[in-house]
């Protein structure tokens, strides 16, 4: 009854890996950003801990309890946006929401690297936002520090 | 139970789980809904031509079978609404409005859905009431023990689900009620799990209002009930106001309609309607104590099959007869979300999140749970599909259960 590709894989292991094994989990102390996301239909709830020092994301840590793809996802972006400007992590977050909520995706200009295990999530949409949550919350960190 | 397989074409090679949010339609509640627009639309109440009248007959007739069906004596005291929810909201706003004080007391269980809940604790506010909350023992049942505080706290309203749409548990509302009402207490009952597959009479549950919805009865979405005691329908103001719901208007005085339209302000859901009657039909034509005993038998099916499957831990009571349609459950503590996930991929359909219940969720320490649902559709088959679907479900996150 459902539509479902051929090469559906949803529960890669590098998904359940980050998922039982997140290297980046735990509250920061020294954050300079912060923002907490909810997923009003399933109660999921991530919080994000960013330090960005000279325009430079230092380290992301996140917090929460969600579903795997909602964690996994979270724990990829700690691990992705380390190091990035915060030019570069926006348009990562940019370039995974497009990749992520076409149909057919074209090879997204940058390096998705590990997120590419979530492109099963598109053969479930109401998942789609499980895999975003982590990414809009860290819009949202972003866009509250600059309006305070 | 009668064979009905071919009542609902489309279950075929799908395993339906869910009929707790809502449930499947059969065919003849259909075709009715569809005669309101194939014969010729109109409206009810208005015309004096032949398509008018059957509309209305057919609205009307609908009002005295959902008062026969849940044993109202009355018919008038049937109010066709949007749903369990504009029906609760509607009591909130107008019963609630005009008799909740500062200082009175309100009292709500942990196991409400948040319609049952949310009117409530939004009326409290309003009011600078008290709210007493009503809580739930670790088997899921409402505490008893904590009947004498309820009653000493003499609430002017106790908002009471008969069926938890989380744990199934079904309520002894027919013990409960008349206690309450003795201490001085106006209950509200919460039917939306409760009509659909228990035999009702509103006599018998001895509350003063009951809720509840076509979509979860095999009738169609945007069509409830609120059933009420006339005295207390007769005395509230109405709160929609528009078409139908007058006697008269003047531009120096407004009459109200008598009892059900000065409820039902605006051209009603029509076609609704008549199918929730045709739904009434249905279920009738099954039989009520059919339903009852069929669920009950594949509830016991089900719990017995969960026995056996290590890690699966089902909330709410274990005594199957205390219990509806309804199996909440954990497995291997996978999020329910990736179960229900898995679940679905082998065309098993349930339903996964915190069901419109937070703070019972929040006592049970968990975000969600995986629900799977019974009606009268369903066979032990399809709890052998679940099982198996489970089984699988576990085979992908065993690496890191």
């Amino acid at each position: 009854m459902m539509d479902i590709a051929a090469d559906d894989d949803l529960y890669k292991s590098i998904i359940l890996e980050h998922y039982a094994r997140p290297p980046y989990k735990g509250a920061l102390t020294d954050h300079t950003h912060y923002d907490e996301g909810i997923n009003p239909s399933c109660g999921d709830e991530i919080e994000l801990f960013i330090k960005i020092v000279d325009d430079k994301v230092e380290k992301v840590h996140f917090d929460g309890v969600g579903c795997s793809i909602c964690l996994a996802s979270a724990s990829m972006l700690t691990k992705i946006l380390r190091g990035k400007t915060v030019e570069e992590a926006r348009k990562y977050r940019q370039a995974f929401k497009d990749w992520l909520t076409v149909r057919e995706p074209e090879p997204s200009p940058l390096d998705l690297d590990e997120l590419e295990a979530l492109g099963g999530v598109r053969y479930y949409p109401v998942r789609i936002k499980c895999a975003l949550l982590a990414w809009e919350t860290f819009e949202g960190a972003l866009r509250k520090q600059s309006t305070n | 139970m009668p064979a009905i397989t071919e009542d609902f074409p489309f279950l075929k090679g799908v395993v339906y789980l869910d009929s707790a949010a809502t449930s499947q339609m059969p065919v003849q509640v259909r075709e009715v809904m569809a005669d309101h627009y194939r014969l010729g639309a109109s409206n009810v109440h208005r015309g004096v031509y032949d398509w008018s009248v059957r509309a209305t007959d057919r609205f009307e007739e609908t009002r005295q079978k959902v008062a026969e069906f849940i044993g109202a004596s009355d018919p008038a005291e049937c109010i066709f609404t949007g749903g369990t929810t504009e029906a609760l909201n509607t009591v909130a706003q107008t019963w609630g409005e005009a008799n909740i004080s500062e200082g009175d007391t309100i009292v709500v269980t942990l196991m409400e859905h948040h319609s049952n809940l949310l009117p409530w604790m939004q009326l409290a506010e309003r009011k600078k009431a008290r709210l007493l909350w009503w809580e739930v023992t670790d088997e899921g049942e409402l505490d008893l023990a904590q009947l004498p505080e309820i009653l000493a706290a003499q609430p002017k309203l106790v908002a009471l689900s008969w069926v938890s749409n989380v744990l199934g548990t079904i309520n002894p509302v027919q013990t409960l009620v008349p206690q309450l009402k003795e201490h001085g207490a106006v209950v509200i009952l919460d039917g939306a799990q409760g009509v659909p597959h228990l035999p009702t009479d509103v006599k018998a549950l001895g509350a003063d209002f009951l809720a509840f919805s076509a979509h979860k009865m095999m009738g169609p979405t945007g069509v409830g009930v609120l059933w009420g005691k006339r005295e207390l329908l007769d005395a509230m103001p109405p709160c929609r106001f528009g078409g139908s719901m007058i006697l008269s208007v003047r531009q120096d005085r407004v009459r109200w309609a008598e009892l059900p339209h000065k409820f039902e302000g605006g051209t009603p859901n029509i076609s609704g309607v008549h199918g929730l009657g045709a739904a009434v039909d249905y279920l009738q034509e099954v039989g009520m104590d059919s339903i009852r005993a069929h669920e009950l038998e594949l509830v016991g099916y089900a719990m017995e099959k969960f026995s056996n499957l290590d890690g699966l831990i089902v909330y709410g009571p274990q005594d199957p007869l205390k219990r509806s349609g309804v199996l909440s459950f954990d497995f291997h503590g996978i999020h329910p979300h990736d179960l229900a996930t898995l679940i679905g991929r082998e065309g098993v359909c349930v339903r996964a999140g915190h069901h419109c219940c937070q703070p019972l969720l929040k006592k049970l320490g968990r975000q969600g749970t995986t629900r799977a649902s019974f009606y009268l559709y369903n066979t032990k088959k399809d709890v052998d599909a679940l099982v198996l679907a489970l089984k699988k479900a576990r085979e992908v996150f065993k690496e890191i259960l």
